[in-house]
């Protein structure tokens, strides 16, 4: 059972208690500084931490005794820029992505790199083959200046074998480790281009991409356009649609049962809160042929918060939800959605939020 | 010779070392104190060795508008202040 949760926000990182059927929040570190993401203490008690100061930069912290104290360590830094390189600019706005496997840490960042650790975050190397492919040229920013990588999924058995997806730059998959890799998109369409240009790999907009533990081959994604599947690795994706509005950012995975999987519904990305006011969430236990919509406990008049690509985390029971919004609202269901309790609505806005 | 000194706002993240140094260019001078506290390199440049956006320099009082180069001339009684630009939230 997961008895601890961190939860970033945009001012510190939240240590989150479980006892019995409540959460309570245990420690605060980096108060009042803006954190995007956190890598939970992994089981030697490491873990980090990736604030973005605004004036003084994307700043990264390690804790060797899972977050009772910090140090400030090296943040992935971008190699020098050719004088004629195009595109957005070589300098880390913010690390969006941290995912530890198989001795190495793999970091997303804005805009749109991926960096590797081999000394769980001491220092970092930024993956050139990716950072090189000449599909990059046709990534764009969605919703920030610059694309921004913000999904890294490594196979639980195979950790050469990486899945990463970028906003707006698709899904890139890599059985080498980063040395080579292909995108995987077929079957995404983005409604926001061009329509001869709305099957192109390298600009879908994938908000987020997750798989099965239990059966790495399926893959979830809630994308700028609809809810897509794969069960196949993600050489093909099939459309699915949800109730109340397939638009959203956040997803979470349900860690042994393929197809279940959880969504938070918003209106549209012209309009992004929810829908009628009601905060829900939507789940499937079936691929994404039916659906609930989830709500006891949620609030339903006047809810205008937004839940974050990474704001929904499901713990490894597959029961534990934690969802945390824009508006600083909290919630924790106990099994699986049904119900829901609030764990504060005072919180500053939050990014992420991670179970351990 | 040329002082450096850093905005009290830095004091939370990373040491500031007062720093005077025969630096010849404002460039020199920072690297002067980034030879101190390496870490505070990456607080007042980016990954490209610029000023960035939200860090303002001044040189005897005037605001140094270039931030790439940063190769103004010191002379040997400059005063560089390091600060930061206000913002909102």
């Amino acid at each position: 059972m997961d008895d601890r949760a961190w939860v970033a926000t945009r001012k510190g990182l939240f240590e989150l208690q479980r006892s019995g059927l409540a959460w309570r929040i245990a420690r605060v570190s980096f108060l009042g500084e803006p954190v995007t993401m956190m890598l939970p203490p992994q089981a030697d008690g490491r873990m980090l931490a990736a604030l973005n100061l605004g004036h003084f930069g994307a700043k990264l912290h390690a804790s060797d005794d899972a977050g009772a104290s910090w140090q400030e360590v090296e943040v992935p830094t971008y190699p020098e820029q050719p004088a004629d390189a195009s595109g957005p600019e070589w300098k880390l706005v913010q690390v969006w992505a941290l995912e530890a496997a198989g001795g190495r840490v793999w970091a997303g960042t804005m805009p749109g790199g991926l960096f590797e650790s081999r000394d769980f975050g001491r220092s970092w190397r930024l993956n050139r083959p990716l950072w090189d492919h000449p599909g990059r040229a046709e990534w764009m920013g969605g919703g920030n200046p610059a694309p921004g990588m913000h999904s890294v999924s490594v196979h639980p058995q195979r950790p050469d074998e990486l899945m990463v997806a970028v906003s707006c730059g698709g899904v890139w998959h890599s059985a080498d480790a980063g040395a080579t890799w292909a995108l995987r998109t077929r079957g995404m369409k983005a409604a926001y281009m061009p329509p001869e240009e709305a099957e192109n790999p390298n600009v879908q907009d994938p908000h987020r991409v997750l798989r099965c533990e239990a059966a790495p081959e399926v893959l979830w994604c809630q994308h700028h356009n609809g809810i897509w599947r794969s069960t196949d690795g993600g050489l093909q994706w099939q459309a699915l649609q949800a109730p109340v509005s397939s638009f959203g950012f956040a997803l979470a995975v349900h860690p042994q049962q393929p197809g279940t999987a959880w969504f938070v519904p918003a209106v549209a990305d012209e309009r992004r809160v929810p829908v009628d006011g009601a905060l829900v969430v939507n789940r499937t236990t079936d691929g994404g042929q039916s659906w609930r919509t989830l709500r006891q406990g949620l609030p339903q008049q006047h809810a205008y918060d937004l839940v974050y690509r990474h704001g929904l985390a499901v713990g490894r029971d597959g029961r534990t939800l934690l969802m945390g919004s824009t508006t600083g609202g909290l919630w924790t269901s106990f099994d699986g959605g049904d119900r829901w309790s609030t764990v504060s609505l005072n919180l500053p806005p939050i990014a992420a939020v991670r179970l351990c | 010779m040329p002082t450096l000194a850093f905005t009290p706002q830095l004091r939370r993240f990373t040491d500031t070392p007062e720093v005077s140094t025969d630096a010849a260019t404002l460039r020199a001078a920072l690297e002067a104190a980034f030879a101190i506290n390496p870490r505070l390199r990456g607080y007042v440049l980016d990954d490209q060795g610029h000023l960035r956006p939200n860090v303002v320099v001044f040189v005897d009082g005037r605001r140094n508008d270039e931030r790439v180069r940063l190769d103004l001339p010191l002379q040997p009684a400059s005063r560089v202040h390091v600060m930061q630009a206000l913002s909102g939230g």
